[in-house]
């Protein structure tokens, strides 16, 4: 029933917004994964973020793909955000509060990834201010630091920030760009498997077209 | 035939043949060099075949859907336009406005109301787009981003509305119907790019504006303008209600036009360093990539047509 529900609500709803209204460049389409257990990490700039990464995969494999998202915000007043959240879009909540130890905040992950189910995360923790790349979280690292056999994917997503910021209701169509990278393979380290990460993200951010030239250069990572 | 006038529906047959060689063509070359990569050739040729199905199926329905499909793709080009040029964050709430011109510009165009579908964009948009700017009041880059804007809608609101307008013109060549005039505009814009680039491929010597455009040559350009103005002479009697003498200036008007609209695309892409300005049609890259010489040709065959006859 609730896989009913998620692909309906894709396939009627998400898609089509995400292909008329916003419009996608996409790159690398080929690199994201097309079975689980995987993750891919992806810059955070608008709600439009989690919707547009799903919309790139396959109805047929649609809820196989978690992305993690705060508790707090999502579930926190129940209702319809809750119910959309979990129900429609299927989310892994992640308690951000900071009581619970490193184990059971990361145990709806990794139960998730032990079912091979493609996990989409978004490693600056929240929205910040529009089109910026504020500093990476390093939990990715604790979740794939023993499973050597779980690829990590960058994506970098550029425009929906513009087209519905943090704060704003107002949803403004824009074309957006969705740049997908090969599967970092530096991940000795959690600092390596950072800075790796943030310089994918930098790289990648240099193949969207909705990013003046002269401001790629100075993504601040 | 099959309720499409006669003349109409010799050129929808005639676009349906040159595609079919052209489908051929790219499949014999896959045959006969099969170590090269024809991808992106075959990847043109099939969103060719997309675009004409759904511009015919759009055009053959109705007016009304027509005129819808036009506003669709003044969407879309305003949407990839505005994608690409720096935009100030602030600038969300303008661009909105921006977007509500589409349907009231094509609204005008459906009722028929020429007066007003001429001065909407240019004088009522013109003032809105400033006033709305100034109300949330950023002063910091407001010229550049009124600039920006009104330019954008001016190209792809306004210019493109113009193919639209073709539609509800009363029918004067009875052969043709509402839709000859846009299938002549369209038919010979594209068939424009397509002389200009074979003559250039095969004569080019003496580049035109090397700093813009390095491909495009004298010797391309005169050979398209003779091609199409000679070839609109022979057609724009059987599609449209111009004479042969007109059709021959509207074949020249759009030839020249046509490269021009094509090369400022260029040089806005140039201007924001990037190659294409989205990846919407595979192989041919953004709508605008598709519609550049369009943008000039459509409102100067417009009124060359309404100046004429209207």
């Amino acid at each position: 029933m609730d896989r009913l529900i998620k692909v309906l609500f894709f396939a009627l709803l998400v898609k089509p917004v995400v292909l008329l209204l916003l419009g996608l460049n996409v790159r690398g389409r080929n690199n994201l994964p097309d079975s689980g257990p995987a993750i891919v990490i992806a810059n955070h700039n608008s709600h439009l973020d989690t919707l547009v990464l799903l919309s790139l995969f396959p109805l047929s494999m649609i809820h196989r793909v978690r992305p993690v998202a705060a508790a707090d915000y999502f579930l926190g007043n129940g209702g319809i955000l809750a119910w959309v959240a979990l129900k429609c879009i299927g989310i892994i909540p992640l308690d951000r509060s900071g009581g619970a130890d490193r184990e059971t905040l990361f145990s709806g992950c990794t139960r998730a990834l032990n079912a091979g189910d493609i996990l989409v995360l978004f490693p600056e923790g929240s929205r910040g201010k529009p089109e910026q790349l504020s500093r990476l979280k390093k939990g990715v690292y604790y979740l794939i630091k023993e499973r050597g056999d779980i690829p990590v994917v960058p994506a970098m997503l550029h425009g929906l920030g513009r087209a519905l910021p943090k704060g704003e209701a107002l949803l403004v169509p824009f074309n957006c760009d969705v740049v997908v990278g090969e599967s970092l393979t530096e991940r000795q380290t959690a600092a390596g498997f950072m800075n790796s990460a943030a310089e994918s993200f930098k790289q990648l951010s240099a193949y969207c077209l909705t990013l003046p030239a002269a401001d790629a250069d100075d993504v601040a990572v | 035939m099959f309720g499409v006038p006669t003349h109409s529906f010799y050129l929808i047959l005639l676009v349906v043949i040159l595609l079919m060689s052209g489908s051929l063509i790219s499949y014999r070359m896959q045959q006969k060099h099969p170590d090269k990569d024809y991808t992106e050739l075959r990847q043109r040729v099939q969103s060719w075949w997309m675009m004409i199905g759904i511009l015919f199926a759009a055009l053959l329905f109705n007016q009304v859907l027509a005129i819808v499909f036009f506003g669709f793709l003044s969407f879309l080009a305003l949407k990839e336009f505005l994608s690409i040029v720096p935009t100030r964050q602030t600038d969300r709430r303008v661009i909105f406005w921006a977007y509500l011109s589409i349907p009231v510009q094509y609204y005008w165009v459906s009722i028929g109301w020429y007066g007003m579908f001429i001065i909407f964009i240019p004088v009522y948009i013109f003032l809105l787009l400033p006033v709305r700017m100034v109300l949330l009041g950023e002063t910091k880059g407001f010229i550049r981003s009124v600039g920006i804007l009104h330019w954008a809608t001016m190209l792809t609101v306004f210019a493109i509305s113009h193919i639209a307008y073709l539609l509800v013109l009363p029918v004067k060549n009875e052969m043709a119907g509402y839709i000859g005039p846009v299938l002549f505009l369209l038919f010979m814009t594209q068939f424009n790019d397509v002389c200009q680039y074979i003559w250039g491929k095969r004569f080019g010597r003496h580049k035109i504006i090397p700093k813009v455009s390095p491909n495009k040559t004298w010797e391309g350009f005169l050979g398209g303008v003779a091609s199409i103005t000679l070839l609109a002479g022979l057609t724009a009697p059987l599609l449209t209600p111009l004479l042969w003498w007109q059709g021959l200036m509207a074949g020249l008007l759009i030839s020249v036009s046509g490269f021009f609209g094509d090369v400022v695309i260029s040089s806005v892409k140039r201007d924001l360093q990037i190659k294409d300005t989205g990846n919407l049609i595979p192989g041919h890259g953004g709508i605008l990539d598709r519609m550049d010489s369009l943008l000039f040709t459509a409102p100067l065959f417009f009124h060359f047509l309404f100046y004429s006859h209207y």
